[in-house]
């Protein structure tokens, strides 16, 4: 349904957005906190390429420092995922039996867990420090990660390679290590670039309800949520990082999507 | 085989008992944990007031005591009343918001699912055409773009340019039911329209569909007489994680179109340290959440013969 | 497949159907215009319609229509006005007040109102049970206090004495110059004894006394509706002593909690009253709607507590550095831009006559050399060896505008870098009272206009100071001398002393001074601004603008 042509489009744009957010405190033109009363909100111009808010300030570079926030919010968050998720999984699917079944049973159950209105909790009762944002989010988003791995696991325990890493007497760790995991980093992949944008999305959920970063940090979230109290005034404020946060998650989508689909071709059967 | 399936039923509902019991525990040590309690105002209460309060909601007491003591009323129906709202038990307060929160959520679910199946077996019918092409890259925009976008962009538009819709409230205005069903479906709508899409695409290659075209049946008799049934299985899968998605959904949603539902009651009573509004919440979600998980996977097994076997 | 095409179509009708039709939205308030009934804006859900537990404005609102004390204020003045009591008399001292009830006054069921019934909602309020958060505004009358603090358990000690039917009277602790002002407050609030003790325990917080179909009232409205959320409409009291020249049918009271929400709802015809008024929005209505905004002083200030337990801020030369480096004016006309006054005392000015000390403006002016100077003489030269400061407020987009500008100030003007730190609303309240900050956003809005209700809150064991500032010469004259004045201008003089006292202390950072901003529809007569922002709902009306040609 996706072509070539926009996969690489938007592996272009995404490697842009990234590269240009991440570079934000020597490419914006201004300082993102930098105030000007008396310039006010302005719409966009020559000197302020998106226009500046309601305290003057440059939204161009508010949105490249927000991106960049929100970008190593998404990245630390789904490497908590990644780790929590992966260790998870691998063990359980490895060791199995009695283990395996316990673990899993504790996965479906946070699956059931209510954990939006956790993580709200959470930011409610310890204030909201970015390492906790990011902890919360990752202990959210690594369930069915967990899950992936330890079907991944499970199936290639049965495989002979691991038979015969066994008969040459490799260690349980050794096997894991050395022969399980590399064999299912594809699927660990994909659902890792699509662990991104949910995670991106949650923070950004979270911004908006007032629980996420704080002034005058800002993350497309916040600036998503000032801007709307003021769309009638100042649309731009709205518009601008409503359309960044949306290009990025759909550049991220768009290309786990690609990767699966590639990865379910290459093997058959491979990835539930 | 009825058997089977009772034990199924009975297992899973022993395991949501102990479920809720931890959402319960974990509830009640982060709110407890959360600086500030629920008569901290801005103006100082004196010594006296405080003690007269805590002492008649029996925060006074340990915290077990008090969790244990709330575990009894529970169970007996009965959540305590609201600190926030002397003079309203939190019963009384989840029965005023509920209707407008499960009216929001069926409605924004019949319009996922009626423009999600539709939309979906349209890009099936032909993968790679243009209706494919298109609604499928509205459906990716649809799960790129959060509610908390497309709300205020939907008011934006509708609401002040065109004044063509109310701008807020639930059940106020002629039409203000709109954009907030709107803004809730879209996301659903988008991945429904995929998996619909996906099952079909996979049914119409089997070989009973062959049977059926090579009959000479219009295509989209095929779809909906035949293919339609297998393919929403994985539709149907969603729907228990959809519903528990609704309820982050209504949060912004509420939020944004200011509906007296009880996802804006929650917001609200974790800001005001409603002790037992926030675990009677809670657990009525968590209770909620765990109830469609099965009611889905019941719904499977009736559309699967497959699994019924599995579980015979 | 016709069955299938009608099936589809059924379920788009049935999907129109539920969500009802799209048409072009009606104006409720023009509705209401003809019709007398009042749409207004009340920023949020009242947490109760008991007198003695409420202790919101919003809550405030409602209760001033639903019931009556014995004296109001004048809509425009806030001169006391005979309400409840037709007249009443003062003894010489000013410490006994005699009140005449009006034999005509009714409850909402038609009962008589008596001077027992407010004997009675007196004891009410004092009792610890219920948490009345403004129990200490009985603390005039003489031994309520006394009878609080649980000294003695005996209420017939408390100077509230019911000579016959129809006359209240009370001794007061010491003579009052605001005592009459209380009278109009909901703590003091008549209440209708049989009614609530109908429910249980009149003193049980949980009661449902207060629901419709059980609240009695004295008031010129009654409770008609209360849906959760949603809203509460009162309705015209028939019982009402003046009730024939209450204008209004019913009045509606929206929990509209978002500002820019409740701007549109106004605009598009919905209400005939907003609570506020986004900042952005101003301007808008400036320029093309001026008739429709209303702004006025309002008796409230804006400042920055300093914890000056904190070393670094332990030294005056830093708090007084800190205060001169911010242009209030810069603010208030920037940030603010509803014509909030620059702040340099803690008393706004012309609190029912006093004002502030005239040197304070000079005292706190914005001069960044003489804050410089100051600083330096700190041993902080060019912001050198200052710790970074944090500024606490409670998150709120307006907080953190005035913060922002702050930080920006200090920082271009004395290199001084501060963070800002946002709680939400209850942990900002923990954090601030256990003192854990450097600097906090903090106002007080005035219970009754009197200058001692800004004043008190500085007193050392007052536990609303929470910035350690302890200055024993400052209780002195609040405590001791200011109750042994003998004249209004002298009562000033003190008060200007403490004022003086409190202001080279310097806990705190004056900023500026409230403004109420309300959007106003035109059909809505009779509503004039006051200092404490309090309608009086029997004196509104509305006319349908259809008509204004006849005028």
């Amino acid at each position: 349904m996706t072509g070539k042509l926009a996969t690489s489009a938007a592996l272009w744009l995404l490697a842009t957005i990234t590269a240009v957010c991440l570079l934000a405190p020597w490419l914006a033109p201004y300082d993102p906190s930098a105030q000007n009363l008396l310039l006010g909100a302005q719409p966009p111009s020559l000197q302020h390429w998106l226009g500046t808010d309601s305290f003057g300030r440059d939204l161009l570079s508010r949105l490249l420092h927000g991106g960049r926030l929100s970008m190593l919010i998404g990245l630390c968050a789904t490497a908590v995922a990644l780790l929590l998720g992966v260790s998870w999984g691998a063990t359980a699917g490895f060791v199995g039996g009695r283990t395996d079944a316990l673990m899993m049973r504790v996965v479906d159950a946070l699956y059931a867990l209510p954990f939006v209105m956790f993580v709200v909790l959470l930011m409610v009762v310890f204030g909201r420090s970015l390492a906790l944002l990011f902890i919360a989010i990752g202990a959210v988003e690594w369930l069915t990660m967990a899950r992936i791995v330890r079907a991944q696991v499970r199936a290639l325990k049965q495989s002979e390679f691991v038979e015969a890493a066994r008969c040459i007497g490799l260690s349980n760790r050794q096997i894991l290590w050395r022969h399980v995991l590399p064999n299912c980093s594809g699927p660990i992949i994909v659902y890792t670039t699509l662990t991104i944008p949910s995670v991106m999305l949650l923070e950004a959920f979270l911004s908006f309800l007032g629980l996420g970063v704080q002034p005058p940090q800002s993350s497309w979230g916040a600036l998503i949520s000032q801007g709307v109290e003021t769309m009638e005034e100042y649309p731009w404020l709205l518009l601008y990082p409503a359309a960044a946060l949306t290009t990025t998650l759909l550049c991220l989508n768009l290309l786990g999507d690609q990767l699966r689909d590639w990865l379910e071709n290459s093997s058959p059967g491979g990835a539930a | 085989m009825n058997s089977a399936l009772l034990r199924m039923i009975a297992g899973r509902l022993a395991s949501a008992a102990l479920l809720l019991l931890l959402v319960a525990a974990v509830t009640f040590a982060l709110i407890h944990a959360a600086p500030g309690g629920p008569f901290a105002s801005d103006r100082a209460v004196s010594a006296e007031v405080e003690a007269a309060l805590n002492a008649q909601y029996r925060l006074d007491q340990p915290l077990p005591a008090q969790f244990f003591a709330y575990l009894g009323q529970a169970l007996q129906g009965n959540f305590g009343p609201s600190y926030r709202y002397p003079g309203r038990t939190v019963s009384e307060l989840i029965i005023a918001g509920l209707p407008a929160t499960l009216e929001l959520a069926c409605y924004a679910l019949l319009l996922a699912l009626l423009i999600g199946i539709v939309a979906g077996s349209l890009a099936a019918r032909r993968p790679g055409s243009a209706a494919d092409q298109l609604s499928m890259g509205l459906a990716l925009l649809g799960i790129c773009l959060p509610a908390f976008v497309l709300g205020p962009l939907l008011v934006l538009v509708f609401g002040v340019y065109l004044e063509w819709l109310p701008v807020s409230g639930w059940g106020e205005l002629a039409g203000d039911k709109w954009l907030p069903t709107v803004t809730l479906a879209a996301g659903y709508c988008a991945y429904i329209a995929r998996l619909t899409r996906a099952g079909l695409c996979q049914q119409l290659s089997q070989p009973y569909i062959i049977t059926a075209r090579s009959k000479g049946l219009s295509e989209l008799a095929i779809i909906v007489h035949h293919a339609l049934r297998g393919a929403l299985l994985p539709v149907v899968a969603y729907l228990g994680p959809a519903c528990a998605g609704l309820i982050a959904g209504s949060f912004v949603v509420e939020t944004i179109f200011q509906i007296p539902g009880i996802g804006r009651f929650y917001i609200q009573a974790a800001f005001n340290r409603d002790y037992t509004l926030i675990m009677a919440l809670t657990l009525f979600f968590a209770a909620l959440i765990i109830f469609f998980n099965l009611l889905a996977d019941l719904v499977a097994l009736w559309l699967d013969p497959r699994q019924r076997e599995a579980l015979s | 497949m016709l069955l299938y095409r009608a099936q589809r179509c059924a379920a788009v009708l049935a999907i129109v159907a539920l969500l009802g039709a799209c048409s072009p939205a009606e104006r409720r308030a023009d509705l209401g215009s003809e019709q007398g009934v009042l749409h207004w804006g009340n920023a949020s859900e009242p947490q109760s319609l008991d007198p003695h537990i409420a202790n919101g404005v919003p809550e405030q609102k409602i209760l001033s229509a639903l019931f009556e004390g014995l004296v109001g204020k004048d809509p425009q003045t806030l001169a006391p006005i005979p309400a409840g009591a037709s007249h009443w008399q003062v003894s010489d001292d000013g410490l006994r007040y005699r009140f005449f009830l009006r034999p005509q006054a009714r409850w909402s069921n038609g009962d008589a109102v008596t001077a027992e019934d407010y004997r009675w909602a007196w004891w009410r309020a004092l009792q610890p049970q219920l948490g009345n958060p403004f129990a200490t505004l009985l603390f005039v009358i003489a031994g309520a206090q006394q009878y609080w603090q649980q000294q003695h358990g005996d209420f017939d000690q408390v100077g509230i004495r019911v000579l016959d039917r129809l006359t209240l009277e009370v001794e007061l602790a010491h003579p009052s110059e605001h005592f009459l002002q209380l009278l109009d407050m909901p703590t003091l609030y008549p209440l209708h004894r049989a009614s609530i003790e109908r429910h249980g325990n009149p003193s049980a917080r949980a009661s449902r006394w207060t629901h419709p179909g059980n609240l009695v009232s004295n008031g010129p409205f009654r409770l008609r509706q209360w849906q959760i959320n949603r809203r509460i409409t009162v309705e015209k009291n028939p019982h009402y002593w003046e009730a024939q020249s209450v204008a209004l049918n019913q009045i509606v009271f929206y929990p509209t909690e978002n500002i820019t929400t409740e701007e549109r709802l106004f605009r598009a015809g919905q209400l005939h009253y907003s609570y506020d008024v986004p900042v952005d929005k101003l301007r808008y209505y400036q320029r093309y709607h001026p008739e429709q905004l209303s702004l006025a002083p309002y008796l409230g200030s804006y400042f920055y507590r300093f914890n000056t337990r904190r070393p670094e801020l332990a030294d005056a030369r830093v708090r007084r550095a800190l205060a001169m480096a911010i242009d209030r004016q810069l603010i208030t006309e920037q940030v603010l831009r509803a014509g909030q006054l620059p702040a340099f005392a803690m008393t706004p000015p012309n609190t029912a006559g006093y004002y502030p000390p005239a040197t304070a403006p000079q005292q706190l002016r914005f001069d960044p050399a003489a804050a410089r100077a100051l600083l330096a003489a700190a041993g902080y030269p060019n912001g050198e060896g200052l710790p970074s400061l944090e500024i606490l407020y409670n998150t709120q987009e307006e907080h953190r505008k005035v913060a922002v500008a702050i930080q920006q100030m200090w920082k271009q003007h004395l290199n001084v870098d501060a963070t800002l730190h946002n709680q939400e609303w209850k942990v900002y309240l923990d954090t601030e009272r256990r003192g854990d900050y450097q600097i906090a956003r903090a106002s007080w809005i005035g219970d009754y206009v009197d200058a001692r209700n800004f004043l008190e809150i500085w007193l050392c064991a007052s536990d609303n100071n929470r910035t350690g500032w302890c200055d024993p010469e400052f209780d002195r004259i609040l405590l001791e001398a200011l109750p042994r004045a003998n004249s209004t201008a002298q009562r000033h003089q003190l008060l200007q002393q403490a004022e003086q006292r409190l202001l080279d202390g310097l806990p705190l950072l004056p900023i500026y001074t409230y403004t109420s901003k309300h959007l106003i529809h035109p059909d809505l007569r009779g509503y004039s601004a006051n200092l404490l922002n309090q309608p009086l709902f029997k004196r509104l009306w509305l006319q349908p603008h259809n008509e204004l040609g006849d005028e």
